[in-house]
């Protein structure tokens, strides 16, 4: 898809003042990420509050991370490098820092500390920094179900019950990627969440996973896009569908449509950004990341959408919903009561595996 | 033989022996012919230079670029000169002595010093990766830690990753070491390198491609007939109404030809969905019933639906263009002389129309078979092209390599479709309009 440009100018009476006081060149960013709800939470937690102590900065917000890895190594192979800032997911960036596209990023130093001391580096979720990445959310892949489509004493409450197709009659909508689906049949076949990497890393593991995703083979429509997942639930078209917690959480809480999350199995990953090598304002978008990452502004993002902060210090500040008013804490993926079994998504596998994975998997949906 | 050499010499002598011809000016009429076609030559030169220049910039250099890519292979090259050095000695069966294993210690050991942005080993990773999975993790863990490293290197790299202990991998790389590689094409006609280093097909699981550009080759063909089918009627009858009238309906061909090819895909769903318009009118009318909607999109059938309806204008102009030409006496002639109506369609109306339906033929072939954004909308899984396919491996999992060769395939088997054409058919029969 095209990417929108939308710009945001500072209040013009903000900047007035500021322009007296700090008279800088104006700068613009252009800040890339996924755009819709997420994009626009990002607006309201940092750009805005941002450019409003900056006011000599404009910040362009870019739809472009679904394809952004290629969209960079293009810009970095051209020697003409427009993005300043980068929302992505970590096994992407992996790729990209292995190829030094993107900065290396010292996080002691760049990121703000917790309020009580703590250097970022401990702060932050276990794992989830990476050598060119900083994490922003923990968002996770969750199995959601129409009740209605079942009876009153017989809902479906596992990942189990997604691979039933007797006690659970419908068709389920799954991504068409292996990542999650793989885990998810071998979760159901009875293996632990910490194995499941290690039981994949084998042909047999591999094998194994197949031959349970061939069991509801029949009973599958595939999505694509993030936000079909709950169209299809919505339009009646399955019983069960797979989806990222926070488009979920949209759909049923803001929209009011009829499904239940099953937080059993939850895939959990990271999302954060990354700085390309070279960008035009790398000083000021430093900056701007030493902001944008500290301990409120995470916190603050999970009142626009119920995806979890990933530093430790912003959990006990997560609040209420700033349009709706409901308290954000039960709907986060790290809330205690839904991450009883999370899978943790384990992106050096993907990175490792993925083409050879996805390739079959391609395969397979054909046959 | 004799008397046309005698001829031609005499023509050639003949005017070298009378008086020079000149121009007004005195100049001889030879040169001042020249200089004028000079002129000419100049003046076309001039005006074709500006789009011969846009050609070899945006058609000729891309393609070539993208040729090179498929072959270009200089990423371990760069990374581990001295370890492939050490491996030429190297049998290929058991793990590689420690004077490999010191020599990558070494190779890596200089990257590091390298400023991040220069550093070789990223990319060796990623290209091994393609080749065998967890080859990456196994460079870049080993590449960051290898300061720590000591005699015997051997053991601290197998203990560092397994993969290096795998003499799976120091095959690959030592057949990868080199500047230039087919294994991107391997990789593209569903193949790969046995253990003995000869070229063996896929596992029947992870074989994609032939399929796919089998199912390419099959669906062209299909749209490609579809097309003639319903345009050649089309075109028939606006070609024998008057004037007025065959241009009205020139216009409802055209008119679809003028649309946005997304509204015009978007109006194709709205229609075929399962809880589409035809859908729903049949469930209304009681022909099928709710539960078994029948599915017409997100298939094959889909892509065949609505690429046929795009494509159909390149078949029914050059049609028209050579239909109208054909003088209706010649059909009057052939009745006169006894023929049966049916006759005289096959034998003289029919063998006319065939410089249009080559034409058209080979335009909407060549389209469809590079076809992109009408698949990857209503296509789903089964109604995927080979194009489809090229655009997720530049754009996800970014192995411009693969989609390079897969590409240089493509086009291969378009110009060897088109040379099967030209001797069977002829190109110069082809009437565009």
């Amino acid at each position: 898809m095209k990417s929108t440009l939308k710009l945001i100018g500072a209040s013009t009476a903000a900047s007035v003042i500021a322009m007296s006081a700090a008279a800088q060149d104006p700068v613009s960013l252009t800040i890339v990420s996924w755009g819709g709800a997420y994009t626009a939470s990002q607006v309201r937690a940092y750009h805005e509050p941002w450019m409003e102590m900056n006011p000599h900065v404009t910040i362009i917000n870019d739809d472009g991370s679904a394809n952004a890895l290629a969209s960079l190594r293009a810009q970095s192979q051209a020697g003409n490098v427009t993005w300043d800032l980068v929302d992505m997911l970590p096994s992407d960036a992996q790729l990209a820092c292995d190829e030094g596209i993107i900065l290396q990023i010292d996080h002691d130093e760049m990121l703000a500390p917790a309020p009580d001391g703590t250097p970022a580096s401990e702060d932050f979720l276990p794992g989830s920094l990476g050598e060119c990445f900083i994490p922003q959310i923990v968002y996770s892949t969750v199995l959601t179900f129409r009740p209605d489509a079942f009876a009153d004493d017989n809902q479906p409450s596992s990942i189990a019950d997604l691979f039933d197709v007797e006690n659970f009659p419908g068709r389920r909508a799954l991504q068409d990627r292996p990542g999650t689906n793989l885990e998810w049949a071998l979760y159901a076949d009875g293996v632990d969440p910490d194995d499941i990497y290690d039981v994949l890393s084998t042909p047999e593991g591999v094998d194994r996973a197949f031959d349970k995703l061939d069991t509801i083979k029949d009973h599958i429509v595939f999505w694509t896009e993030g936000a079909q997942a709950p169209q299809l639930l919505a339009d009646g078209e399955v019983a069960f569908a797979t989806g990222y917690n926070g488009r979920m959480f949209d759909a049923i809480e803001v929209e009011g449509m009829n499904a239940e999350i099953i937080w059993d199995g939850q895939v959990v990953e990271w999302d954060g950004w990354v700085v390309p090598a070279d960008g035009p304002n790398v000083e000021v978008v430093l900056d701007y990341l030493y902001f944008a990452t500290d301990t409120q502004r995470l916190a603050d993002q999970a009142k626009f959408i119920s995806y979890g902060p990933a530093r430790a210090s912003s959990a006990p500040l997560v609040s209420t919903h700033a349009d709706l008013g409901i308290d954000m804490n039960p709907h986060m993926p790290t809330a205690p009561e839904n991450y009883f079994a999370p899978i943790i998504l384990d992106n050096d596998f993907w990175v490792d595996y993925g083409d050879e994975l996805r390739e079959r998997f391609a395969n397979w949906m054909l046959q | 033989m004799a008397q046309a050499d005698a001829s031609m010499m005499g023509a050639g002598q003949g005017p070298a022996r009378a008086e020079k011809l000149v121009t007004s000016d005195g100049t001889p009429l030879k040169r001042a012919l020249e200089r004028a076609e000079r002129q000419r030559k100049l003046v076309a030169l001039g005006l074709v230079t500006p789009l011969l220049v846009f050609l070899l910039t945006v058609f000729v250099w891309p393609i070539a670029q993208m040729m090179w890519l498929s072959v270009k292979n200089d990423q371990i090259v760069s990374a581990i000169p001295r370890t492939l050095d050490e491996l030429r000695t190297w049998d290929g069966r058991d793990l590689p002595g420690e004077n490999v294993f010191a020599a990558l210690h070494a190779d890596f050991m200089e990257d590091l010093e390298r400023p991040r942005r220069e550093q070789t080993t990223g990319p060796m990773g990623i290209r091994l990766n393609y080749e065998l999975s967890a080859a990456r993790s196994a460079v870049s863990r080993t590449s960051r830690a290898v300061a720590g490293f000591e005699a015997p290197y051997k053991e601290a790299f197998t203990d560092a990753h397994r993969l290096w202990g795998d003499p799976a991998l120091w095959r690959i790389i030592k057949r990868e070491g080199r500047p230039l590689t087919l294994s991107y094409y391997v990789a593209a006609l569903d193949r790969e390198y046995a253990d003995d280093g000869s070229i063996v097909q896929r596992d029947e699981r992870r074989r994609i491609y032939v399929p796919l550009f089998g199912r390419t080759l099959y669906l062209s063909v299909v749209i490609t007939t579809m097309t003639f089918l319903l345009g050649f009627p089309i075109a028939y009858y606006m070609s024998i109404l008057p004037m007025r009238q065959a241009n009205l309906l020139m216009i409802c061909v055209l008119l679809p030809f003028w649309t946005s090819l997304l509204v015009r895909t978007s109006a194709w769903i709205v229609l075929l969905q399962q809880q589409g318009v035809i859908n729903s009118g049949l469930v209304g009318l009681g022909l099928i019933d709710d539960g078994n909607r029948i599915s017409m999109i997100y298939n094959q059938t889909g892509t065949i639906i609505a690429m046929t309806h795009i494509l159909l204008p390149f078949m029914v102009l050059p049609l028209y263009s050579v239909m109208r030409t054909i003088p209706p006496s010649y059909m009057r002639a052939a009745k006169s002389l006894g023929a049966t109506p049916s006759t005289a369609f096959r034998r003289v109306y029919f063998p006319q129309t065939l410089p249009g339906i080559g034409a058209g033929g080979v335009l909407v072939f060549i389209i469809s078979i590079g076809y992109y954004i009408t698949p990857a909308l209503v296509g789903g899984q089964s109604g995927r092209m080979i194009s489809n396919e090229i655009a997720r491996h530049i754009q996800q999992s970014l192995n411009w390599g693969l989609a390079a060769a897969l590409g240089t395939l493509l086009l291969a088997g378009v110009l060897i479709l088109y040379w099967l054409y030209n001797r069977l058919v002829g190109t110069d029969s082809l009437k565009f309009g």
